[in-house]
């Protein structure tokens, strides 16, 4: 069984993330770039599957600048067999249209029974990628399972959805999506780090997947307007001396909050 | 049946298990309704449709279509497309709302692929210019505010649940059934579906006025006790840090934050939170923010308009007494 797995590099959320308020880009300078924890997640999945079953491969699959190719790489040596890289300029400032028939092509491409993802990214969060490339690549969706079991020909989970908690199965191939509830990834070691060194790395362009950045006869979102918020300042601050709660009660009551 | 109003904005109503009209219908045909004329759709197993259509009508939906089968229980996702598909082709509206909901999420996105239309995803609200339907957002934890359009053709739009406050004018019930040709797509299979009935009298987190959070300074899931009674004496929504719920205090669905809810109430009180900014990309944008906590260092107090460096035990219980002295 091929498993590719769709893994993205994002601003750490421990640091100040920012936009470039011309382009609407983000800003990589601003903050340092991290593989995403729910890729990993993702990731993690399809390796403890791989574990006990000798004939699944495990693919990482992402689309994202040229410079991420280290982020991608950990995902090998975290256990993934081969890495595909989509760098190409002219997709920087693709919308979620264009970065789904792009991925859908290099997914085509490599061929697959299972296609895991995060359920939302941490910087984009749009969360509509997993069932987009569902319908490009006419196969099942399965989206935001808390659990998961892989079978040869199947995948079933669980997902935790507005007011009430569904159990989902679908015939293989498929896309599945998966949140955070599920284990955290394992972290690479020495030897995983020295392996993957060695396992392929493939970049492709847009046009060897056929795409067209600049197709303007397909419908695109764009950005209209960008504004940047002013920072919330910090108001009043006190030391409780015996009367913090009723200063608090105070507050409330002043600004008709009770 | 076929005139629809040029400026039609088509609204997929999302029910819940138990057959009920979704709470994010209100603000999804409020939404519709400051920029066109809300045609809403409905998509529901036999005989569910007239009393969502009344449901929906009550809040504002122009004309309601109907599509019922059997399959809307037993297939993911698929049923909704399908009948989205459909009720797009014969409406040609200007833009398409869905909640930005797990399920809704999905349905936008396989409509959006299929049809080859733009989509703009958790939108806060929408509006329009000459050129047609604007998406608004706030990203990056409310750092920044984003609008969006569609080159050409109808924008989908998934909206935030809880972000859209307006409610639009009730109006009377004008159902229609739509037949819809399956498309043939493969579909996950819903083998079940186990509705979780909120046992608590609380306001839901999203969309909540008010919200007390608590955090890792609680220490323990019995002290967390505290956070929802000063949630009950507020009438307010219980929310937690990442902390709290790794740590078990209390269930996931409460966490606020990057990886959880988004809130921007008109109150949110943090209690023992140091203010992670994962946890302030959740909660900066409401209107009013207060802080306890016992490290006068805590980040959260940047972003908080009232903060109080004390402990949580002893002023939070001081708190609430002081709100009953008022009600008495």
């Amino acid at each position: 069984m091929r498993i590719i797995v769709l893994v993205k590099e994002v601003p750490d959320t421990y640091g100040e993330r920012k936009l470039d308020l011309e382009t609407g880009l983000a800003d990589r300078a601003a903050s340092e770039a991290v593989l995403d924890e729910i890729s990993e997640r993702a990731l993690e999945v399809a390796l403890t599957y791989a574990d006990g079953h000798d004939d699944t491969e495990v693919v990482v699959l992402s689309m994202s600048a040229e410079s991420a190719a280290t982020t991608i790489r950990k995902g090998l040596a975290m256990g993934a067999a081969s890495a595909v890289h989509i760098a190409d300029p002219g997709l920087a400032a693709a919308d979620l249209g264009l970065t789904a028939r792009t991925l859908a092509a290099a997914i085509r491409r490599t061929g697959f029974d299972l296609v895991i993802t995060g359920n939302l990214s941490t910087d984009g969060s749009g969360g509509v990628i997993p069932a987009m490339l569902a319908e490009l690549l006419e196969v099942p969706n399965a989206t935001a399972l808390s659990s998961v079991e892989i079978a040869a020909d199947a995948v079933s989970g669980t997902r935790t959805v507005d007011g009430g908690v569904m159990r989902v199965s679908a015939p293989l191939p498929a896309v599945i999506s998966i949140t955070e509830a599920l284990p955290d990834a394992r972290f690479p070691n020495f030897k995983g780090i020295m392996a993957a060194k060695k396992k392929p790395f493939e970049t492709l362009s847009a046009t060897e997947l056929g795409i067209d950045p600049e197709d303007l006869s397909v419908a695109v979102s764009i950005m209209t307007a960008i504004a940047e918020k002013p920072p919330r300042t910090a108001g009043t601050k006190i030391t409780d001396e015996g009367d913090g709660g009723t200063r608090i009660a105070e507050f409330l009551i002043e600004n008709r909050l009770v | 049946m076929t005139d629809f109003p040029a400026d039609s904005i088509l609204v997929l109503l999302e029910a819940t298990p138990t057959g009920e009209l979704a709470t994010s219908a209100a603000g999804l045909l409020a939404a519709a309704s400051q920029v066109g004329t809300p045609v809403a759709l409905a998509v529901t197993t036999p005989g569910r449709a007239q009393s969502l259509a009344e449901q929906a009508a009550a809040l504002g939906a122009d004309r309601v279509l109907a599509v019922e089968t059997a399959s809307a229980s037993s297939d993911l996702t698929i049923p909704q497309v399908d009948a989205l598909a459909a009720a797009a082709a014969l409406v040609a509206p200007e833009a398409v709302l869905v909640s930005n909901s797990i399920d809704g999420r999905d349905v936008a996105g396989r409509f959006a692929a299929r049809t080859g239309a733009a989509i703009a995803v958790d939108a806060i609200g929408v509006s329009r210019d000459d050129e047609g339907v604007i998406a608004h957002h706030s990203v990056y934890g409310g750092a920044y505010n984003v609008d969006s359009a569609a080159t050409f053709g109808p924008l989908v739009v998934t909206v935030r649940q809880g972000a859209v406050d307006a409610r639009a004018e009730a109006r009377p019930v004008a159902l229609e059934s739509l037949e819809v040709p399956a498309s043939g797509a493969a579909s996950a299979t819903i083998e079940s579906v186990e509705a979780v009935t909120e046992t608590s009298s609380r306001p839901e987190l999203r969309g909540a006025k008010r919200v007390v959070s608590g955090g890792r300074g609680l220490g323990s899931a019995e002290q967390f006790a505290l956070v929802e009674e000063l949630a009950d004496a507020l009438g307010a929504a219980v929310g937690a840090s990442r902390a709290a719920v790794d740590a078990g205090y209390i269930p996931a669905s409460a966490q606020v934050g990057q990886t959880g809810v988004s809130v921007s109430p008109q109150l949110y009180i943090a209690l023992g939170i140091s203010g992670a900014i994962q946890h302030r990309a959740g909660m900066q944008t409401a209107k009013n923010i207060v802080a306890v906590n016992k490290d006068p260092d805590a980040p959260i107090f940047e972003v908080a308009d009232f903060g109080v460096v004390g402990d949580v035990f002893t002023v939070v219980p001081q708190l609430i007494s002081a709100l009953a002295e008022r009600k008495r």
